[in-house]
């Protein structure tokens, strides 16, 4: 919000907003997903621009959105995700795509190391995006994350329907983020940091996870 | 009709069975040290192919088309294969493709008792559980891919649909040997192994009247069946007995010879990342002086035509058993393929047991993945794995809430009510409220732990960072009001 307003943009938080139904909809309850799609369409449908600070909710927008709203039999539903869809964009895409901003004029002292979440990687194809963010970051030192396409072992309900794989993988990726010696690790999904943080704390290492957007809007040096 | 998929029926579900495998290190060691060489070998031989692209969706054109057709394409292949000579049976599921394996075994043994038949590598002989159903009656099996050998000698399973005994190293390997094949002084060096695997296997080759295989394609043009492989061993059993029994998943079928030239690029990079395999072998009817003198074909349906019918589950039907998804999946590489209690493990195993027994002792493996795209990602005939797995789940959930017992399970207790917080902001910033006053009760230094329930699952391995007093929903609010912006 801060690195939007920074940029000169008006932003606002419709209140009425809650969950983009992933986690219904790849669970199994579709059924229950069709009110939240309905429900985050309705808000945001008449907006200019949506920044979503999530690849993984982009991705379930844009591969399952439309089919959602086709099986709902809609039609005036089907034709408003389609009006809306192109007009969503996940948060780093946004300023490197559709902005065409790398430097957004923030400076942070840190070794950072990236992880490309799978949804951001596979689904939305972010490419280099967010590292050419990262490095535009004054005082930024990115450090590459061995083996970093795997999967940090979050998936969901997958992190408690199968916790011991859950966790096998976890520990892998944490092992990565010990080798890169970094003080940061960052991405695109607030749900992988989540693990990799719960993975990390629990081995009592010293690392801290920021989302993308908490590293841009930081100019201070120092994590804010 | 009965279907059945290997032993499944006995399987305990994916969680328990993972949870055991994850603590045997040597097992996982061997599944990260075999799948990481397979899957560099076929990074290698991806990127030297500049249509790969193209090819990928040439194999998912043809075998969309040929699904569409089946009936056609299938009857196509009966007509080339009897009048090449061949004959052609149908099953319809498992228990009629081994009568009819043993009907024929005994109709060319002659009635005598202890026949024995040698065996090219074959997943669906697996399916059936062929080697079980002979057995009972008298008729010995020998696997004679190496690999396959291995997993029969030893009692095992099969873990990985292209690499077998993937879950074992060479030294397990040498002491098995050391007491099936009577040798104690075996080393462990590869050589070692595959001397004595070849002296072994040769007397079967020479001595067995009957060799059983599957297929990799059945060519409907041409009535033409073909088997791809590393070792010659199998090309030994289609050749050297006087009758060739194949069995063949009517999903087999491609319609033109010509067609193979999209799939044999694609399988063997994809499986084990050679630009060819190094025995290609296809046979069209029997020749006299040349080969056997009978070859049966079996085509097999269990629970294939059933999945024909949906449009998303149709996809998985493409499959062409490469196993690229097992060796590029993060979970199999932690569990190894016996985690999924079927012959058919991986993202593939997952959405393809389900599919096949109609959700019947599978309904733990569409969970089993996160939906990392991996699979989708290398796969040659692109099947979009993560979408049919959450097709999959939604099957499950579906026939969960037509009972009672489904409709109180505790994941569904839990998703229901979440929906209902969702669908109101009232319900949503109260819950976020609960959440804030309520979560004292298990912070420790700003940290939660041992959280109730199925949240207990997260906390087991991690730790969580309490919620902040004021949300950002509130932070925003305050903002708002006193006119918002940066200062």
């Amino acid at each position: 919000m801060r690195v939007l307003e920074r940029l000169g943009h008006r932003v606002l938080f419709p209140r009425a907003q809650t969950c983009c139904g992933q986690m219904h909809y790849n669970t199994g309850y579709q059924a229950d997903a069709l009110p939240l799609v309905q429900r985050f369409v309705k808000i945001f449908r008449d907006k200019e621009v949506v920044c979503v600070p999530s690849a993984s909710c982009v991705a379930m927008m844009r591969e399952h959105y439309e089919l959602i709203a086709e099986r709902s039999g809609n039609h005036d539903f089907l034709c408003q995700v389609r009006t809306l869809l192109p007009r969503v964009f996940e948060f780093s895409e946004l300023l490197a795509n559709k902005l065409g901003v790398l430097d957004v004029g923030a400076h942070f002292e840190k070794r950072v190391t990236y992880h490309p979440s799978c949804h951001s990687l596979r689904m939305l194809h972010a490419g280099d995006a967010p590292e050419r963010l990262l490095r535009s970051v004054r005082g930024l030192d990115l450090v590459n994350l061995p083996e970093r396409e795997q999967c940090c072992g979050f998936g969901g309900t997958f992190a408690v329907k199968n916790a011991d794989v859950s966790n096998a993988m976890m520990q892998a990726k944490c092992g990565a983020v010990k080798l890169t010696g970094a003080d940061v690790v960052t991405a695109l999904d607030n749900s992988c940091l989540m693990q990799i943080f719960g993975g990390l704390h629990r081995a009592g290492q010293d690392v801290r996870t920021m989302h993308i957007a908490e590293i841009l809007a930081s100019h201070g040096g120092a994590a804010s | 009709m009965n279907v059945r998929v290997g032993k499944t029926a006995a399987a305990p579900e994916f969680s328990v069975a993972a949870k055991r495998l994850l603590g045997d290190d040597q097992l996982r060691q061997n599944v990260h040290h075999a799948t990481d060489i397979i899957r560099a070998k076929r990074a290698l031989r991806v990127e030297e192919l500049p249509d790969w692209q193209e090819l990928r969706d040439a194999a998912s054109e043809i075998k969309a088309h040929t699904l569409r057709h089946l009936a056609e394409y299938l009857e196509e292949f009966e007509h080339n294969c009897i009048a090449a000579g061949g004959e052609v049976h149908w099953a319809r599921d498992a228990d009629e493709a081994n009568a009819i394996a043993i009907g024929l075994i005994r109709r060319h043994s002659e009635g005598r008792d202890g026949a024995e038949v040698i065996k090219v590598k074959s997943m669906t002989t697996d399916e059936v559980q062929m080697n079980v159903a002979l057995e009972r009656v008298g008729i010995t099996p020998y696997e004679t891919d190496l690999a396959d050998m291995i997993v029969q000698m030893a009692g095992d399973e099969p873990s990985h649909i292209v690499v077998p005994a993937l879950h074992m190293n060479r030294f397990e390997v040498r002491d098995l040997f050391r007491v099936k094949m009577s040798l104690p002084e075996l080393g462990e060096q590869p050589h070692d192994l595959t001397d004595a695997a070849r002296m072994y296997l040769r007397e079967k080759f020479l001595a067995i009247k009957i060799g059983i295989s599957g297929a990799n394609f059945a060519v409907a043009e041409t009535g033409t069946v073909c088997v791809v492989e590393s070792e010659g061993n199998g090309r030994m059993c289609a050749t050297l007995p006087d009758v060739l029994i194949s069995l063949v998943g009517i999903e087999k079928v491609i319609p033109k010879f010509q067609d193979l030239e999209v799939f044999l690029q694609l399988l063997p990079r994809s499986a084990t990342g050679e630009r060819m395999n190094p025995y290609n072998s296809l046979w069209t009817g029997v020749h006299a002086g040349d080969g056997p003198r009978a070859f049966h074909v079996i085509l097999l349906d269990n629970g294939r035509s059933k999945q024909l019918a949906d449009e998303r589950e149709r996809e998985t039907l493409a499959c062409i058993r490469c196993g690229a998804c097992l060796n590029a999946c993060p979970v199999y590489r932690e569990t190894g393929g016996h985690a999924y209690g079927s012959i058919y493990s991986g993202p593939i195993g997952a959405i393809l047991s389900p599919q096949l027994q109609s959700l019947e002792h599978s309904r733990s493996l569409p969970y089993a993945s996160t939906l990392c795209g991996a699979c989708y990602e290398v796969c040659p005939v692109k099947i979009n794995i993560p979408e049919t797995l959450i097709h999959l789940r939604g099957r499950i959930v579906a026939e969960d809430q037509k009972s009672l017992k489904g409709k109180l399970n505790q994941q569904s207790l839990a998703m229901r009510a979440m929906a209902l917080v969702f669908r109101s902001t009232w319900r949503y910033e109260a819950a976020q409220k609960l959440g804030q006053r309520g979560q004292w009760l298990f912070e420790r230094g700003g940290y939660l732990v041992d959280l109730p329930g199925m949240a207990g699952e997260w906390t087991r391995f991690r730790d969580l960072k309490a919620l902040p007093g004021e949300s950002f929903r509130e932070w925003f609010q305050k903002r708002d009001v006193n006119g918002g912006g940066e200062a």
